[in-house]
């Protein structure tokens, strides 16, 4: 395996010294890594100056594959997550088939090794074909391959109380957390947007807050109550994180995640009545993005998730109530939390480091991922150039979908390197393929 | 104007403006040949993607009168299932070489889209999208009362009452008291008529029962009360406007608006009484179809007050206006 030397990178942003990554890992870390590296090395001299950070861990990605394999493959998917400066990311369980038994999460642990752009840990579906009816064959799960350890309905709510006590339970035997998507259905049955002073003005139908907030404080009293690991998914609103703030002072064993669109965009948005913006949980008002910058910046919520839901384009490109839920997020998310939160001076590189590789790594159980930058460490790594800035130009994306909210914006930030257990999976900005990869299946839709 | 979207897009003397030429419209109405040679040779399309052959109609005769062709299209039942109906169907009628277009849907913005997605280059009038914006109805609805109201008039204690007869060129709707009754949740004639009965100067008072008041209205330009009886005692309404309650919202389980349709008219329908209790000269509006004994009574619907009947009439004028002042040619004005 070839080694690589990185002159003068900032690890975490900060002073520059050299990083020598060999046999996947890291093998040196300052003024004497050049002096180590073996005289085949590959010079990275495009990097020097720039910023060394963990490779990102997104807890919260939708590879579509299987079944829906028109908006993105695990190819695909995984592809732009490198691109994003991404090493790992949990696979949600969504897909058709659900992800609810052995068999396929182990089919989509194969799809992403043979990817091979990033550790792919398929989520298990917390119920049978996501109905929210019975338990799935978690046990099988955690012990299958895919080793799963985080368990989501993700895109429904496990809205039955008794039903999401036994699952919190259930985990509990081999380590497992349940990851919810908090919306109670009776409250948001035919919502479109945010329920408020837009959504009264535009006439499209409401999804209140309190929808989103009633099952977070529902479920932080159940993980309570049975000792149990909970993630509360995309959270949105102010009042949810004071619920967690509360839950956390309390002593609950709860974690949060915060997309970036939330920690941007807002319900002013649909205005436009493009469903490019439509999304679930939907934007918010300008105070729920204030409150969860604040709650991201001070760890009351974790980590960010982005949430990646590629859809066809004639899924978004009609009528805003005939639009689909969700948009694109691996390759743009960086950007977002640069523009949002550093440039701002709410987090230091090392609070980037901890809520987009360390703690979602933590959460999901992952031993190789999200640790700190430290010679010996695995050689998961990426490496920014916070200076660039680019208009975002869905067009020039790696996912297959094109539905980013953020098209035509000017963002911060760029991926330039990414290394995934030593072997760099994007240089220059743009993927690199290897010979032993699996192509891109060439079928499009 | 390049589109007619939303009654909120109005300015003031926009709005007067329109209500000008919709009575210029109505004079040559009385004439024995009603037919204008305004817009000979354009083509007007009328994409109907939910049914309603009242409003149809109205846009149809609106068009014809002004001397273009008019195609209807109605791609009923496959509004919001299909994801590229809209578009796909959008570009078929510019095919077609459409002049303008006027879309009804059950899509809050679909005309908003036509007329901004870059599908089509055309004026788009919206004739209903949703539970948004219908805003020829509250042209239509303005038109009428401004017939029907005069400033200074009986609510101010003066004796004289607006006779109906076309009001004079820039009256506007100052001091006029308006109150709404009903489903105003779900009623795009409600958001309509709040924007434009505001922007003309008119006071709007706003009656349903909390359920079926839209969470976020605090900023609106218009009071609220969930009670029929006293807002008619406070306000002294020149005119009442019932809105039409859809039958399917009343008791759904557990999502039902109210507990009965019985409870709905005690609370807020219109007869006899409530009639009464009004002043003498207020006018009774209602957009139709009626709900006759739920939302109004049939003696209520009747009463020599009642205008329901001259706002259909009024309709086919404002649309005139919307349609000429959208499509006319320079050389070609009135
Ligand atoms: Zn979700």
């Amino acid at each position: 395996m070839t080694a690589h030397l990185l002159p003068g990178v900032r690890p975490y942003g900060e002073d520059a010294t050299d990083v020598l990554i060999s046999e996947g890992r890291l093998a040196a870390i300052g003024s004497d890594a050049a002096a180590q590296a073996p005289a085949d090395a590959h010079r990275h001299d495009d990097l020097a100056g720039r910023v060394l950070l963990p490779g990102l861990v997104d807890i919260h990605t939708h590879l579509r594959q299987p079944g829906g394999e028109s908006a993105e493959t695990v190819y695909t998917g995984t592809r732009a997550a490198a691109v994003g400066g991404y090493t790992a990311v949990f696979a949600m369980a969504n897909t058709t088939p659900a992800q609810d038994n052995a068999g396929v999460v182990e089919q989509v642990l194969r799809l992403g090794n043979q990817a091979g752009w990033v550790d792919v840990h398929p989520v298990g579906a917390v119920s049978e074909g996501l109905k929210g009816e019975h338990l799935s064959q978690m046990g099988a799960m955690a012990h299958s391959a895919a080793r799963v350890r985080v368990f989501s309905d993700d895109g429904n709510c496990v809205s039955d109380p008794v039903l999401m006590r036994r699952a919190l339970e259930y985990v509990k035997s081999f380590d497992g957390v349940i990851a919810q998507h908090s919306q109670d259905p009776r409250l948001t049955e035919g919502s479109q947007m945010h329920e408020g002073r837009v959504s009264a003005e535009l006439g499209l139908a409401g999804w209140p807050a309190v929808a989103e907030e009633s099952i977070i404080a529902r479920d932080v009293l159940l993980a309570g109550h049975v000792g149990s690991r909970l993630h509360v998914c995309h959270l949105s609103t102010a009042g949810s994180v004071e619920i967690i703030r509360w839950a956390k002072a309390r002593g609950i064993n709860v974690t949060a995640e915060v997309t970036p669109h939330h920690l941007l965009l807002t319900d002013e948005l649909a205005r436009t009545y493009s469903p490019r913006y439509k999304v679930n949980p939907p934007l918010r008002t300008a105070a729920d993005v204030e409150a969860v910058r604040e709650a991201l910046a001070d760890g009351t919520i974790d980590v960010v998730g982005t949430d990646h839901a590629p859809h066809p384009r004639e899924s978004k490109d009609c009528e805003w109530q005939a639009g689909a839920f969700g948009m694109t997020g691996l390759e743009t998310a960086l950007p977002i939390i640069i523009a949002t939160m550093v440039e701002p001076g709410l987090m230091t590189w090392r609070d980037v480091a901890r809520v987009l590789s360390e703690t979602p790594a933590r959460i999901g159980r992952l031993a190789d991922q999200g640790r700190p930058l430290a010679v010996g460490e695995p050689a998961n790594v990426t490496v920014v150039d916070p200076g660039v800035r680019q208009v975002v130009d869905p067009e020039s994306q790696w996912t297959r979908s094109t539905n980013t909210p953020y098209v035509g914006m000017e963002l911060p930030g760029q991926v330039l390197a990414t290394f995934l257990h030593g072997r760099p999976t994007v240089l220059a900005g743009r993927p690199v393929e290897r010979a032993s990869q699996e192509t891109e299946p060439k079928e499009q839709a | 104007m390049k589109h007619l979207l939303s009654a909120k897009d109005l300015s003031h003397d926009e709005a007067v403006m329109v209500l000008d030429t919709a009575e210029a419209m109505a004079a040559t109405q009385r004439h024995a040949v009603k037919k204008l040679p305004t817009l000979r040779g354009k083509t007007v399309v009328n994409l109907f993607f939910e049914d309603s052959t009242r409003t149809r109609l109205s846009f149809e005769a609106a068009a014809k009168r002004l001397s273009a062709d008019v195609i209807n299209f109605s791609a009923k039942g496959s509004s919001v299932s299909k994801g590229e109906t809209l578009k796909d169907t959008a570009q078929t009628i510019m095919a077609m070489g459409a002049d303008a277009v006027v879309v009804r849907h059950s899509a809050c913005g679909a005309a908003h889209l036509l007329a901004h997605a870059g599908w089509i280059d055309v004026p788009v009038l919206n004739a209903g999208d949703g539970t948004h914006q219908h805003p020829t109805q509250a042209l239509l609805d303005a038109m009428t009362l401004r017939r029907w109201y005069a400033p200074g008039g009986p609510a101010s204690g003066s004796a004289r009452a607006a006779d109906g007869a076309p009001a004079p060129q820039g009256r506007d709707l100052e001091g006029a008291r308006v109150i709404i009754v009903g489903d105003v949740l779900h009623s795009r004639v409600a958001r309509s008529n709040v924007d434009l009965l505001t922007t003309l100067g008119a006071r709007v008072t706003l009656v349903a029962p909390p359920t079926l008041l839209p969470v976020g209205m605090d900023d609106w330009p218009c009071e609220v009360s969930y009670d029929f009886d006293a807002a008619i005692a406070a306000v002294e309404p020149d005119a009442v406007m019932m809105l039409r309650v859809q039958r399917e919202r009343m008791s759904a389980a557990g999502g039902g608006f109210f507990p009965s349709p019985e409870e709905y008219s005690r609370g807020y329908g219109l007869g006899a009484v409530r009639r009464t209790a009004m002043p003498e000269h207020a006018i009774v509006m209602h957009p139709g179809p009626m709900n006759r004994g739920l939302e109004i009574t049939a003696d209520a619907a009747d009463d020599p007050r009642s205008r329901v009947v001259e706002q259909v009439g009024n309709g086919v004028s404002v649309r005139m206006a919307a349609l000429y002042l959208l499509l006319a040619d320079e050389g070609n004005q009135l």
